[in-house]
């Protein structure tokens, strides 16, 4: 679990995992699943190792639950975390690659490559699309879930524009 | 109402739609453009199919064909266990009103009648009493949740109430199949919504739907996608039974980081 999405969420307020685990459900939605309060804890142990969140004196009656707290160290990493324009590339270089090395080799058919691509980022977007529709339509999920869709239809136009050059490559020979 | 009686195509009383060696032509000698090309087809009762495909692919050909709009140059094409591609004039218009709805990207409303009119007029075009064809629309207004807006004209409704109204007005016989051709293509984003979730919800009832679309979003919600060019079937995907999409979850989402 990426560390400084932990932080971020510790910035409100000191929290336990328990509660950091429910408020990142609220803001994913179905994309958090799979993540576990224990892989919550996992993460906050290791920042706790680095220096970055401290353990808070719970309340008598909650002594079960470690409090966790952001120390200067965790503020300044959040606050850097915040500014930062690192955006994620979707990795189109690999999959360019395997349609040239098919069509070079002739050890695969292109056009059957960029079929199988798509029928399986056509699902994606069926499942996704489900999820957004099952959101409420103005929550935080409903917007990330957004992003995932158009995503997908950018990749679904670019195989489309590959689609179209392989072909024509393919009646040329 | 159509009294013909319904036989069983290819055995096979599921099927809905059967479309072999379908084709489509327009002009002649040097100026023959094949809009169809010798397409087979089979939809089933229940089915949702999308097909996409670029502009000029023959997507709107093949619905208008479906549809009884226009006739085949050559194939077969059977609907609701009639052969279109046989029938007289006279009852391709009964098979129209009777058993097919359509819905167009640009409404198709009549401006000067009310929502409530505008969905009753199938019904009474097919020889409905006055009553019971206002029973019925006021029911399909119900259902595409715009019974409030029944007195409303078009021109006081927003697109995508419109076309829910479409809709409703496409439902007004209780036809066999919908054909809706771009229905979201004239709205924004959130109103493409609204016309999306009501589809899938007729759908989930046991609609049989063909849409045409340009909009990935909107067709996977089908069980089934076509995808055309040139007037031939390129590609098929089930998007249904067998394997499911994967939803990317946060630890995918993170990796593409």
């Amino acid at each position: 679990m990426q560390q400084e999405v932990v932080l971020a969420m510790l910035a409100k307020e000191p929290s336990h995992g328990y509660e950091l685990r429910a408020r990142l459900g609220r803001a994913l939605g179905p994309v958090a699943e799979g993540i576990s309060e224990g892989q919550m804890y996992v993460t906050l142990t290791r920042l706790e190792k680095g220096g970055y969140v401290a353990r808070v004196d719970a309340p008598a009656e909650r002594s079960d639950r470690k409090v966790y707290c952001l120390t200067p160290a965790g503020q300044e990493r959040v606050t850097e975390w915040m500014s930062d324009v690192t955006w994620p590339r979707p990795d189109l270089t690999e999959f360019h690659m395997k349609l040239i090395a098919a069509a070079q080799s002739a050890l695969a058919d292109p056009v059957s490559i960029i079929d199988a691509q798509r029928r399986d980022l056509l699902r994606r977007l069926r499942e996704i699309g489900r999820a957004v529709m099952e959101e409420q339509k103005d929550s935080d999920a409903a917007l990330l879930l957004e992003g995932i869709v158009l995503r997908l239809q950018a990749d679904l136009r670019w195989l489309q524009a590959c689609e179209m050059a392989w072909t024509k490559r393919r009646t040329q020979q | 109402m159509n009294t013909s009686p319904r036989v069983a195509i290819n055995g096979s009383p599921t099927v809905l739609v059967h479309a072999k060696g379908l084709r489509k032509e327009y002009g002649s000698g040097e100026g023959l453009v094949r809009a169809l090309d010798t397409v087979d087809l089979d939809v089933n009762r229940g089915e949702a199919v999308a097909v996409m495909g670029p502009s000029g692919c023959g997507k709107s050909t093949l619905l208008h064909l479906i549809g009884g709009l226009d006739r085949p140059s050559a194939g077969q094409l059977s609907v609701a266990g009639q052969r279109v591609d046989q029938l007289s004039e006279r009852a391709l218009a009964h098979l129209r009103r009777d058993e097919i709805g359509f819905v167009f990207q640009a409404f198709h409303l009549m401006d000067e009648l009310t929502a409530q009119e505008n969905v009753e007029l199938p019904a009474l075009l097919a020889g409905c009493t006055p009553s019971e064809a206002r029973a019925r629309a006021t029911a399909l207004l119900e259902e595409v949740d715009l019974a409030d807006r029944s007195r409303h004209l078009p021109s006081m409704l927003s697109g995508g109430q419109r076309q829910c109204v479409a809709i409703a007005r496409a439902l007004a016989n209780d036809p066999e199949i919908v054909l809706a051709d771009e229905p979201t293509g004239n709205l924004d984003s959130a109103s493409a919504f609204d016309v999306l979730r009501l589809l899938e919800a007729l759908h989930a009832k046991g609609l049989t739907l063909v849409i045409v679309t340009h909009d990935e979003r909107i067709a996977t919600t089908a069980d089934r996608l076509i995808s055309m060019r040139d007037g031939a079937f390129v590609d098929e995907t089930w998007l249904t039974g067998g394997s499911r999409g994967r939803l990317d979850t946060f630890a995918d989402w993170e990796r593409l980081t």
